[in-house]
Parts: structure tokens; sequence; C-alpha cells
């Protein structure tokens, strides 16, 4: 079981980056949907302004 | 339409699921112990699928970069703009774990040997392509100079496969076409490849998603600021 540490080092090292890009895709989608809402609402009120 | 994509990604996931289930399996109690190199050896077995998935995703990003400069087509950009970010993530994890193998096997973390400089090289060019694509602010600027990048950055592609065949490095040469894996490690091997192959395709869906999404947005935003 020699260099055991340097073998669970490489694998844990994997598995952050790759669960920490789909954390930062999973932020970037909050972002967005937030966003859309946003535009979502002027367009109603404008609506409503319009009318 | 919409559905058939949610089919799609459903499907990617579960095939993705069962691959990466079956690949740990396989690396950690199917494979035999590698008699020289040891327990640490194992890293291979996810270090060469990573390189693989960064090859494929810079491929993905030179051929959508030609269709893009062609046909001028968003849809295209966005693909490659999508791949090279999933190449550049896969590329950084190869640059990690192979200090890591390296330490215990050769006693050093980092030697600038062929196979190495042009690894370092090829994630130095792709993270130009995303900073150019983020520092410019004109979406079809961006998509041009982007488009130059992800097909002349390729040339370094080829490189890095050969550069232990056309020089004398301290990495292990291509042992996969030679036949220096017995059948249990090639076993392992190509179950690897095709989870991370997989898991390639599923953030490159993702990501492009995503980019689309933002790039409505903001042409929404500014179609109403006029």
């Amino acid at each position: 079981m020699e260099n055991l540490g340097y073998l669970l080092a490489a694998y844990t090292v994997i598995w952050a980056v790759i669960f920490g890009y789909v954390l930062f895709m999973q932020r970037k989608q909050r972002g967005l949907q937030r966003q859309i809402k946003r535009l979502q609402e002027s367009v109603y009120k404008s609506e409503i302004d319009d009318k | 339409m919409k559905g058939k994509h949610v089919l799609r990604d459903n499907v990617l996931l579960g095939l993705g699921l069962a691959l990466m289930i079956a690949a740990l399996y396989m690396v950690f109690v199917y494979v035999p112990t590698e008699k020289h190199t040891g327990i640490v050896q194992r890293i291979f077995y996810f270090h060469v699928p990573l390189a693989w998935s960064s090859f494929l995703a810079f491929f993905v990003t030179f051929i959508f970069s030609i269709l893009y400069l062609w046909k001028r087509a968003t849809k295209w950009d966005t693909i490659a703009h999508a791949s090279a970010e999933v190449g550049v993530v896969f590329t950084t994890l190869v640059l990690i774990t192979g200090p890591i193998w390296a330490k215990p096997v050769w006693g050093v973390w980092w030697t600038w040997d062929a196979r190495l400089t042009t690894s370092l090289v090829l994630w130095l060019t792709y993270i130009a392509y995303l900073l150019v694509r983020s520092y410019v602010t004109e979406p079809a600027r961006g998509a041009r100079f982007g488009a130059v990048i992800g097909i002349v950055g390729f040339i370094d592609v080829p490189i890095v496969f050969l550069t232990v065949n056309l020089w004398r490095t301290q990495h292990p040469t291509t042992i996969i076409f030679e036949g220096g894996l017995t059948t249990p490690m090639l076993m392992t091997l190509l179950v690897c490849v095709a989870a991370f192959t997989v898991l390639y395709v599923l953030l490159t869906i993702q990501s492009a998603n995503l980019k689309s999404v933002e790039a409505d947005i903001k042409q929404l935003k500014s179609t109403q600021a006029e």
C-alpha cells in the first residue's frame, strides 16, 4: 500500500475539480434564471403601462 | 423538441453514471496492481482518459471554429466555446494528476520534457482562448478571435500526442497501441475512456445551453434598451 496517499490525492482532486465545475455551471444557471425573471417582470410592467 | 433534448440528456446522464461506477469498480477492485510502480499506477486509468477527452474537446473546438468562420452561425461558435471550456477543465486535471503520479515514480513533481511542456503550452493556449472570449465585449468579434485561436491552437494537439515517439522523454510511450497492457488493464482503460467521453459530452451540452441562454438574454436586454 506504498504511495496510497498519492493515489487518493489524485482521485480526490479529479472529483473536486469536476464537482467544482458543475457547481459553477449551476450558479451560472441560477443567475440566468434570475435575469430572465427580471426581464419578464419589466416586459409585463411595460405592457401594463402601455394599456 | 425540448422533450427530445430532456430524454437525450437523461439517457446520457444514466449512461455516464453507470459507466463511471463501473470505471471506479474496475480501477479500485477489478484491475491487478502493476508490478513495477505499484498502486500509484492506478492514476493512469483516469489520467489517460482525461487527456483523451481534452484532445477530443479541442478537436471539436477546431471543427466548430472552422464551421463558424465559414457559416457565421452563432450556434457553431457556442459549441466551440463550450467544448474549449470543458477541454480546459480536463487539461487542468491532466496537469495536476500527472505530477501526482510522477513524484513517487520519477522522484520529481515536474520536469521540462517534451510531453509535459507541450501539454502546458496546450493548456495556456486554451486559457488564452477563454480569456479572449471573456474580455472582448462585442460577441461577434470575440467569436471571430476565439475561432482563430481554436484553429491555430489545435496544431499543438498532434504535437503533444507524438512527443513521446518523436523525442526521448521521461514520459511513458503510447503503450496502449503497442500491446503493453494486459487484458484487464486494457478493459479498465477502455471503460474509463468511455465514461470520460460521455462526461465530456454531457458537460459540453450543459455549458453550450447556458452560453446560448446567456447570449439570448444579452440580446433581449440590448433590444429593450433601444
